[in-house]
């Protein structure tokens, strides 16, 4: 009998390749659905990584560090629940970095740089009542003069620390001559500058006063909370803690609003956008795979004549089939390296332009040529199928 | 001891189901020697086609019996008719059917990849094969850039390479020029003189004429 005829490994990746180079301009294209779906997999799956890495970052950074604690009583008249010692008691408690009373001062007039007068009333602007812990609590940064003490608040001194922004519409730019703004006609010595601030963004557009000030000039204030900046991973502790330590023998008397626990946040995080870039993905290489479907398939109808050739010349049906699954197989493996490599770059730019940390799984990076691979081999099931159901008596007539 | 006939055909019927439906061949008899040079001539339509897919293995009788090489054909499975098609008879087409993005060489050593020739031996055995007809000088280049003359060469020495026991040719000097026509006929006579079987299909008498027997064929009949 005649030995069967066979088809080696290498001889299935020469025949493909020398395929795809016959026609380069249309492996290009084939292999650029491949490609777009292959990069936008790792770029996205990249960018949840990346994304999750920076959430979680500035999550730890600020987020998860800070406690607020509100007085819940709604009646205007029942006083503060907040002892005069509150600062003190709540530093005391361990893992509190610093921690400060504040309140916008209702009511206190218009501010202006120079005593106000018919024509200038002076601009609406917001005063803060606070304790000197506050402009700790909030990271403020000076970028002149300094910020009130405690005896500041304890002597009802004068003083006011403006936000930059505050500054800004005041007309007040530097403080050597300890230039004074009028609230509500009252003047006050301006003695800081804040820059910039990690909290309370608003108190970049207020006058913050010392809190004992405010309320020898303004009376009590109501609607008081306590900021508290806290040691990573104490602000669970420390929102449990900061009522029973201001009020032993009515702690119901605070609300604390505590970060909610990280760990739950970013696997929420991770499960919603995971999800959702994971279609996308998903989607993409789809869209990939129908373009080396289709013109895997035009290519074996137009490579009729070959087909019956090969048969002609010993070639089996599934050698048919390997043939066209290599050569869609190779298009999308390449698809896949181009596409990884495009991925990874895009992922670097966004981050590098976010200047965030790119972060990449190895296990997202290193399996995507294969996915780009197996898309191929899968895009190209259906016209190697039909290859193989040519009749090489029927090709060879064409 | 007597080598059996290359090709004996005894009572082989090829039917088409249609519609309408159509009896291609008839109770079809012949036999072909080792070293012989037979034509097989009809006008369009007679049923030559038919008759050479049969005997190229690309198609299944529906009656009677056919040997290659003394071999009964229709007890084979698919991939033993494949191998035996591969390994024991070289196609000529009419149209070359040749790669053209590829060169000569790959041409000529497409033939070789599939009957487990190892691949240093494939360059050795095409390069020798193209000597045979001519064509050393054009080894790589590319065969979509070669006239019809030298692209038959090429065909030629691709249904060559594998050393098979019938070069069956169907319409070889089909798309040639007289010249390249008359050049091509004086390859296949010479291959046939050192000992090559030939079984060539044409309509063209002249043609049919360089053939030590020439048989005709119409309606299906074979003569």
């Amino acid at each position: 009998m005649v030995p069967a005829t066979r088809l080696g490994l290498r001889d299935v990746v020469d025949e493909a390749v020398a395929g795809m180079l016959a026609r380069p301009g249309r492996a290009g294209l084939t292999v650029l659905g491949t490609l777009l779906g292959v990069a936008a997999f790792v770029t996205v799956l990249g960018l949840t990584t990346t994304v999750e890495g920076q959430i979680s970052n500035r999550f730890t950074a600020l987020v998860a560090t800070e406690v607020l604690v509100q007085d819940t009583t709604d009646q205007p008249d029942a006083g503060t629940a907040f002892p005069d010692d509150a600062e003190q008691r709540l530093t005391a408690l361990n893992g509190v970095r610093s921690a400060g009373l504040f309140w916008e001062v209702a009511d206190p007039g218009p501010l202006a740089a120079r005593r106000p007068t018919a024509q200038e009333p002076g601009e609406n602007l917001k005063v803060l009542a606070a304790s000197p812990g506050y402009l700790r609590a909030i990271h403020a940064r000076l970028s002149s003069g300094r910020v009130f003490d405690t005896w500041h608040d304890a002597e009802h001194q004068r003083v006011v620390v403006l936000g930059s922004g505050a500054a800004g519409r005041l007309g007040i730019t530097w403080i050597d001559e300890q230039p004074a703004v009028f609230i509500g006609g009252t003047p006050f010595v301006v003695i800081g500058i804040i820059d910039d601030v990690d909290r309370e963004a608003g108190t970049l557009l207020s006058a913050v006063v010392p809190a004992g000030t405010a309320e020898a000039a303004w009376g009590a204030g109501t609607g008081t909370r306590a900021l508290i900046d806290t040691e990573i991973g104490a602000a669970q502790q420390v929102g449990d803690e900061a009522p029973l330590a201001l009020r032993p023998e009515e702690p119901n008397r605070f609300t604390t609003i505590t970060p909610p626990d990280p760990r739950e946040l970013r696997e929420g995080v991770t499960t919603d956008l995971g999800t959702l870039f994971l279609t996308l993905a998903a989607v993409c290489l789809l869209i990939g795979a129908v373009g080396i479907a289709n013109t895997t398939l035009v290519a074996v109808l137009e490579r009729v004549g070959e087909i019956g050739l090969r048969r002609a010349l010993g070639a089996r049906r599934r050698h048919v089939a390997a043939h066209f699954l290599a050569e869609s197989g190779t298009l999308g493996l390449i698809g896949g390296l181009i596409g990884t490599s495009v991925g990874v770059a895009a992922v670097v730019a966004v981050a590098y332009l976010r200047e965030w940390t790119p972060l990449l799984q190895p296990a997202t990076v290193l399996p995507a040529p294969l996915v780009g691979a197996l898309t191929g081999l899968v895009a190209g099931l259906y016209p190697a199928w039909r290859a193989t159901r040519i009749e090489p008596a029927d090709a060879l007539r064409r | 001891m007597t080598a059996p006939p290359v090709v004996e055909f005894a009572r082989v019927t090829r039917s088409y189901p249609g519609p309408p439906p159509v009896r291609a061949l008839h109770e079809a008899d012949l036999m072909v020697n080792p070293g012989e040079y037979v034509s097989v001539t009809g006008p369009s339509g007679s049923g030559k086609s038919t008759f050479l897919n049969l005997v190229g293995l690309l198609d299944r009788p529906d009656g009677g019996v056919y040997r290659l090489d003394g071999i009964d054909t229709a007890a084979l499975a698919d991939a033993d008719r494949t191998a035996l098609r591969g390994r024991r008879i070289g196609f000529v087409f009419q149209s070359f059917h040749l790669l053209r993005h590829r060169s000569v060489l790959e041409n000529v050593k497409l033939a070789l990849i599939y009957t487990s020739v190892n691949r240093r031996a494939r360059t050795a055995l095409a390069l020798e094969t193209l000597d045979r007809v001519g064509l050393t000088h054009r080894v790589y280049a590319r065969a979509g850039h070669l006239s019809g003359g030298e692209a038959q060469r090429v065909a030629i020495a691709r249904a060559l390479v594998n050393r098979p026991s019938l070069l069956l040719c169907d319409e070889p000097t089909g798309n040639l020029d007289s010249a390249n026509a008359a050049a091509v006929l004086a390859l296949i006579g010479e291959l046939n003189a050192s000992g090559l079987t030939v079984l060539m299909v044409t309509h063209d008498q002249q043609v049919a004429g360089r053939a030590h027997r020439s048989v005709l064929i119409k309606d299906g009949f074979l003569r």
